[in-house]
């Protein structure tokens, strides 16, 4: 006779799985990736690829050759952090090989060090990206024009475009007066790293994944919002010096990092009131280091703060419990 | 807060309850219910009546049984239970189907009911009714409302939230005004001046039959829900209907509930109006790739793979499980021979393609057990704690809120086990508090 299977229950599953998740993000990166062409040309499409390519590539190998187990990288999750990483970083020629040396960041100390997948405590995109700040502090703050190569993808320029500042870096070296128009911010027409110039392609992206419910609302909304209060507050103390609150959340990589980096699943609190609170330290954070910090970006090292003290946060804000 | 939203699969609910033919043996369980084992009370060679009173409620929480056929009793042993526990058992050879001259066989409906409160819970007693919801708990229990704590509502559970399942729907279906009489005695029982009858939304004809036939009695409201697995856990339907919740380790009467399965409910009816002993369940035969489904009225006793045969001949080549109950808290059967007790709702055949488990991989912190879990529990957090034998602190986390009703695995994108690692630790817990009380 046949045997019949037994087990706990339930019987049933959703059809949620991990990699689906994965997937879904690499569908929802997909309108800040042709944006990034459109307005970076080839360049952004070839840093995409080398960068994906490399985070695919080394997380194999390290699987295969030093943590001997079976491969992961059909799951998508070192398609997602190569996408981050690229969108991470200007679309220029030196960046073919700079973002590769990040990939290898990325995952091999970011990410597999700490046993792959779901254990990493910090956003390993963000800790390439760091990475790379630190040690090509040049290379990385290089930001080509955007625009100016539009038709390069017909004709290869044999340079790089014309260099142009980030509205950040327009206001820490020239004050308010030169910043370019929200417009422009709104569909990427501005200086900056690949992924994070146009806000509506990164809220495209956004809506689907929430659509999908891969995220919630609960980081992006606090993160997005505490940094509109509280450069709103600056803003009001004195406009010449701060930055209007609409160009603050529209200008670097704030509209990526609150719907793409700080949503990390892995790296984010789990109850819906850690998350609220994780949004909000993102928030604050990146405002205080633009303003008051060295460099003219804080929301990386805002996003890997809050990373740190996530556990910390899973502790105090713990779901509500029904029966008291 | 919390819950699921499995897909329904109630593929059932236009299958008329059928009459169960009677088997050639029976085999009867001494635990059919919450608490100790019933004592026999009749011994090998004794011939037996349909309805007769074959094994005693001795201790405390415990409930009569009956004998479910005529016959001769061929002996008095253990039998493995469907889910390979031996148990105490009577064995009985059927003999012709001849009931005790006691019980009202005929289908007038019997609406007067003269008892007093008193009166009822000790007839809920001799006639061995539990709750068909799933815990069988013995109803005069229940129905016995301790001193210092007064009963304010009666909540009948027509809920249904486990997929698959439509044996209460089909009661619902036939039976509403047996129901409302039920419950009508229930609340008379109780002294509670009404009812709610809560049925969830995806339910519209029960619905319609239970809200006409439900005007017509005093203190009978239906209420319909919103559809959310699980919403028939008890603690969650109480929540629903009066918004009440009851606290940590405490009972619903301590909250002022008392709730009731609609099933039990026409238990009670038949019990209490045609002095019919709980001898049947109505139990519903489904599956995605069975040829046929059914609901069926079917004698205790009888065996999972008598029920298979009868009604749908051999199980699918494909078949991967068979579970009675839901897909969502049902039990996976070991063994077919074993048979059925008072409480059982289904027999599930589930496919191979879906009885397998998927791959366990790391969890991805993305909180979506969190999301799930209606007790606001941290399922991730329990299996890490029962992994590496943390079970003082999976106590403080409050484990043993843990109703099992299956969201965590079920919506676990890394196929965890999570449940099986809660249920681990609340034996481990319980263990360890009944040897801290030694």
């Amino acid at each position: 006779m046949k045997l019949l299977n037994v087990s706990g229950s339930p019987h049933v599953h959703s059809d949620e799985s991990t990699k689906k998740i994965m997937w879904r993000v690499n569908i929802a990166l997909i309108p800040m990736l042709l944006v990034a062409i459109a307005f970076f040309g080839l360049n952004a499409l070839l840093v995409s690829l080398v960068s994906v390519a490399c985070c695919v590539l080394f997380q194999w190998l390290i699987e295969k050759f030093i943590l001997k187990v079976p491969s992961t990288i059909c799951d998508g999750s070192a398609v997602v952090t190569g996408l981050l990483l690229a969108f991470n970083v200007p679309a220029t020629r030196e960046m073919f090989w700079i973002v590769a040396i990040g990939a290898l960041v990325a995952i091999g100390i970011g990410k597999m060090s700490f046993g792959g997948l779901g254990k990493n405590p910090f956003n390993p995109a963000l800790v390439g990206r760091v990475f790379l700040l630190i040690s090509f502090p040049v290379q990385m703050t290089t930001w080509p024009k955007p625009g100016e190569n539009l038709f390069s993808m017909v004709s290869v320029p044999t340079t790089d475009a014309t260099t142009g500042a980030t509205p950040l870096g327009i206001l820490k070296e020239n004050g308010t007066d030169a910043l370019p128009q929200v417009w422009d911010m709104l569909l990427g027409h501005i200086g900056g790293s690949l992924g994070e110039v146009s806000a509506i392609a990164i809220l495209i992206g956004a809506i689907y994944l929430l659509c999908k419910k891969v995220i919630s609302w609960h980081i992006p909304v606090a993160f997005i919002g505490t940094a509109f209060v509280f450069s709103g507050i600056l803003w009001l103390i004195d406009p010449t010096a701060y930055m209007n609150p609409v160009y603050s959340i529209l200008s670097g990589g704030l509209m990526l990092g609150a719907c793409f980096m700080a949503t990390d699943m892995v790296t984010s609190p789990m109850a819906k009131s850690g998350q609220l609170l994780f949004g909000f330290g993102c928030g604050l954070l990146t405002i205080i280091i633009r303003t008051w910090g060295a460099y003219p970006e804080g929301v990386s090292f805002a996003i890997l703060l809050m990373n740190a003290v996530t556990p910390l946060i899973n502790r105090w804000c713990k779901p509500a419990r029904f029966a008291k | 807060m919390g819950g699921v939203h499995p897909e329904e699969n109630k593929i059932s609910t236009q299958a008329v309850i059928e009459p169960f033919p009677v088997p050639e043996k029976v085999v009867v369980l001494m635990n059919q219910h919450l608490g100790a084992p019933a004592t026999p009370i009749v011994n090998k060679g004794d011939k037996v009546k349909v309805g007769q009173l074959i094994a005693e409620a001795k201790a405390f929480m415990c409930a009569n049984i009956h004998s479910p056929v005529s016959g001769t009793v061929s002996k008095i042993d253990v039998c493995k239970d469907p889910f390979g526990v031996s148990k105490p058992a009577i064995y009985i050879d059927v003999e012709g189907d001849e009931w005790m001259e006691t019980i009202d066989r005929t289908p007038d409906i019997k609406r007067e009911c003269t008892l007093t409160p008193q009166e009822i819970v000790a007839k809920l007693k001799d006639m061995g009714i539990v709750g068909l919801g799933g815990a069988t708990f013995p109803a005069h229990i229940k129905y016995n409302v301790p001193e210092g704590k007064k009963a304010e509502y009666l909540i009948i559970n027509a809920v249904e939230c486990e997929p698959y399942l439509t044996s209460d729907h089909r009661v619902m279906m036939e039976h509403a005004e047996e129901i409302c009489i039920g419950v009508s005695i229930l609340r008379k029982a109780l002294g509670v001046p009404n009812a709610y009858i809560g049925i969830e939304n995806n339910k519209p004809e029960p619905i319609a039959v239970m809200k006409a036939m439900a005007s017509k009695f005093e203190g009978i409201i239906v209420e319909p829900l919103k559809v959310r697995y699980p919403q028939g856990a008890e603690k969650q339907l109480i929540n629903a209907i009066t918004g009440r919740r009851v606290p940590s380790g405490k009972l619903p009467i301590d909250v002022g509930c008392v709730v009731s399965n609609v099933g039990t409910t026409f238990a009670v009816y038949e019990a209490i109006q045609k002095n019919k002993p709980l001898i049947e369940n109505i139990l519903t035969v489904t599956g995605k790739k069975i040829p046929s489904q059914h609901n069926y009225q079917v004698r205790i006793g009888i065996s999972y793979g008598d029920i298979i045969k009868h009604s749908i001949g051999e199980l699918p080549a494909t078949t991967g499980k068979v579970i009675s109950g839901g897909p969502m808290m049902g039990k996976a059967i070991y063994n077919l021979d074993g048979p059925t007790v008072k409480g059982a709702a289904s027999v599930l055949v589930i496919d191979e393609s879906e009885a397998i488990r998927d791959k366990e991989s790391n969890c991805i912190r993305c909180g979506k057990c969190v999301s799930a879990c209606p007790m606001g529990l941290e399922p991730y957090y329990f299996s890490g704690l029962v992994r590496n034998e943390r079970f003082a602190e999976a106590k403080d986390r409050n484990i043993l809120d843990c109703i099992e009703c299956g969201c965590c695995f079920f919506s676990c994108p890394a196929n965890k086990p999570l449940l099986d690692e809660i249920r681990m630790g609340k034996n481990k817990v319980r263990a360890m508090m009944a040897a801290q009380k030694k």
